[in-house]
């Protein structure tokens, strides 16, 4: 039924002939050729792969996920979770400390992320610009680019009311002074479902898979899915070949076929656990030493609190309303977080929910009148937030070492009683951390003295992260970074890394436009280089 | 209950070692290709005891209850066979643990086979876990934690119960 209520874009595109490989379907090994293979078709992938295609050149988009589209989107989670998610969106940490949740489909993330979009942060860029040697970190230089792919992806204030979800951020911190902000979303049309990050039903998101990507493909760019890149092939510090095994249905395993695939030039955005990983996997060269090295994830606390009135925090635009108050302080104190609110769902609240049987159960009950509040630790500023280390398990496979440190769980412990402190003035009759120990508090006062006691540690507190940057830092020193500032990797001539695995730091924001415009600059550059003209511009 | 509790709480590094050995234990009595989970005999028995105690007050306490559980391990089976191998490996690992007796005795304090364990003593095993000082023991609780809360309210069944509608019939 939703296939006719919905015109499917992708659907109509395959009707048209795009040109796509499925290497779940492949019956024999095959052998491609471009003059730029891109290797994943996220925030990176899919910006690089419009411009490049705009730009004349032919062009092969390599993704390790499948192609689903809005009617294969039913919001529900236990399809969603497997399908759209690297490792069912259990993916973590080494030390099983920290959940991480990554898109693994065509779109990557921006198919299943929360749709807030906000420029990289004059603070940050700033910190790069004095600390990694790159001189065009400025929100004046990056400006054009930004407002390029605002204009090209919807990018503008959200008219609607928050939801109550949401309200409750905006509410509290009134209440206390604390200054909020509205967020901006990538999207047109929305029917402020709720289901963002199950993909968007209605193809109001305007994430890769409804954007780029198929502008690429009308370009006539080749999309190969189910296909995960196995290694690159270096010759005099030229890569020739890129070597890929076709995934099954399910993603899980290879078939045994190989995808080969030759081009003058490769560009990588597989994102910052990925991309790192291939290097590794294919012994790149790693002149500054820092590969893989310095990987963040904003490390990401929770708390729910308990209401008189519904909130049904699973309906409505999920997140519109933020606090950046708690990142005004200087890099050198303590940690700094941004506050927000997710989306709750029942698969991923019952998880992330401390306990188990009948307390559990009675959480579970009180869902329409649970709200939940998130607090982003802005990591890589401080010698106590130095990030993680990308590293690979004996099947080849990527892991990420991100070890907390005790800087990071002073952060914690602040951003657990700030987020009450916000519930409990917003009129929360209770307040549960997303903690083993604790419970839920009844009052401001209680939940102050029972946090401040709370021990805070690995498997005690509920880590997540949606954001994952670093592991092949840019800079313009090359003793300070994996890639120079134009994007190209140190160490091999024909390789480009365009993704979020370029940030120096942590961004302090969702990541998602500082991808798409740093990405835009770099794609640009690159697109020019190649064919001796200006880059296509991308319009709405 | 409260000796064998102790003296699982006094394992220590012992119970690493275990956790470690028999996983590899019991892989390498496996027939199956490697790395693809199966859940068979006593790791069945283990997770069909510990799958009510993580669900108390959610499972129905009469009618239906046999079917609800079943259908919740079914979840659980078929999550863990969409990790990647490697994480297959590891819950393969666990599970391998559970069914082994000398290693369920130690680590969980459960005496007879898991098909005769009582759910007090499974509760209690969950909540020793769940706060030990051992991170081994605490991210197995939390695997067991996630697996089979998810897989529960994966279920539109176990919706109505929390309040939550679903999504637009419409769309989906």
């Amino acid at each position: 039924m939703s296939a006719r209520l919905i015109p499917d874009p992708i659907e109509a595109g395959i009707a048209k002939g795009w040109k796509i490989v499925d290497g779940a379907t492949l019956d024999a090994d095959r052998t491609l050729e471009a003059d730029v293979v891109i290797i994943g078709s996220g925030a990176g992938g899919g910006v690089t792969a419009e411009i490049l295609a705009r730009s004349g050149l032919s062009v092969i988009v390599v993704e390790e996920g499948a192609l689903r589209s809005s009617r294969d989107f039913k919001m529900r989670e236990a399809e969603a979770y497997p399908s759209l998610y690297q490792e069912s969106a259990a993916r973590k940490t080494l030390d099983k400390g920290i959940n991480i949740l990554q898109g693994r489909t065509v779109g990557g993330s921006t198919t299943v992320n929360w749709t807030s979009s906000f420029r990289t942060p004059a603070a940050t860029l700033d910190w790069w610009r004095r600390h990694y040697a790159l001189p065009e970190a400025t929100p004046d230089a990056m400006a054009p680019w930004f407002a390029m792919m605002e204009a090209r992806l919807h990018i503008s204030d959200w008219s609607g009311a928050p939801n109550e979800n949401n309200d409750v951020l905006r509410r509290g911190a009134r209440k206390l002074g604390i200054p909020t902000g509205l967020i901006r979303r990538n999207v047109n049309g929305c029917w402020n479902l709720g289901y963002c990050g199950m993909g968007c039903p209605t193809n109001a998101k305007q994430s890769m898979l409804v954007t780029t990507i198929p502008a690429a493909l009308e370009h006539g760019a080749t999309l190969v899915t189910r296909a995960r890149a196995e290694r690159l092939v270096a010759k005099g510090g030229r890569i020739g070949l890129l070597e890929c095994r076709a995934l099954d249905a399910a993603g899980v395993y290879p078939t045994g076929r190989l995808l080969r695939l030759h081009a003058r030039h490769y560009v990588l955005a597989g994102g910052a656990i990925n991309s790192p990983a291939l290097l590794l996997r294919s012994k790149a060269p790693d002149p500054s030493g820092l590969l893989g090295k310095r990987t963040f994830l904003h490390p990401t606390v929770i708390s729910t609190a308990f209401f008189p009135q519904r909130v049904e925090a699973w309906a409505g635009a999920p997140q519109t309303v933020y606090s950046d108050h708690f990142l005004a302080g200087a890099f050198e104190g303590p940690m700094g977080y941004k506050l927000e609110a997710p989306p709750l769902h029942p698969l991923l609240l019952a998880t992330t929910m401390s306990g188990f049987g009948d307390t559990h159960a009675a959480m579970m009950r009180d869902f329409p009148h649970l709200s939940g509040m998130l607090a982003l630790l802005r990591d890589g500023f401080h010698e106590g937030a130095p990030g993680g280390t990308v590293r690979l398990r004996a099947d080849g496979s990527p892991e990420l070492d991100y070890p907390m440190s005790d800087y990071l769980w002073d952060g914690a412990r602040r951003a657990l009683l700030t987020m009450a402190e916000i519930q409990f003035a917003a009129g929360a009759h209770g307040v549960q951390p997303a903690h083993e120990m604790a419970r839920r508090y009844t009052s401001w006062q209680e939940a102050k003295a029972a946090i401040a006691a709370l021990p805070q540690g690995l498997q005690r507190t509920r880590v997540a992260s949606a954001h994952v940057m670093g592991g092949c830092a840019m800079a313009g020193d090359e003793r300070l970074g994996v890639v120079a500032p134009s994007g190209r990797y140190r160490g091999l001539d024909n390789l480009s890394v365009h993704d979020g695995s370029l940030f120096p730091t942590s961004i302090g924001a969702n990541p998602q436009l500082s991808i798409y415009g740093l990405t835009a600059k770099l794609a640009s550059g690159l697109a020019q280089e190649l064919t001796g003209r200006p880059a296509a511009r991308l319009a709405a | 209950m409260g000796t064998s509790r102790r003296t699982f709480l006094k394992a220590g590094g012992l119970a690493a070692l275990a956790l470690a050995a028999g996983g590899a234990l019991y892989r390498a009595t496996r027939l199956e290709a490697p790395h693809r989970f199966a859940l068979d005999g006593e790791a069945r028995a283990a997770l069909h005891a510990i799958a009510p105690a993580i669900l108390a007050g959610a499972l129905p306490q009469r009618q239906g209850r046999e079917a609800a559980l079943a259908s919740a391990i079914d979840g659980v089976h078929a999550a863990i066979l969409g990790l990647p191998p490697a994480t297959q490996k590891e819950v393969q690992d666990l599970f391998g643990l559970l069914a082994l007796a000398p290693a369920r005795r130690l680590l969980t304090g459960v005496s007879g086979g898991w098909e005769h364990a009582r759910p007090e003593e499974v509760s209690a095993f969950l909540q020793d876990w769940r706060l030990h000082r051992l991170g081994l023991l605490r991210s197995a609780y939390h695997a067991l934690h996630d697996l089979v809360l998810g897989a529960w309210y994966a279920q539109p069944a176990n919706w109505p119960a929390t309040g939550y509608p679903g999504p637009m019939k419409e769309l989906s």
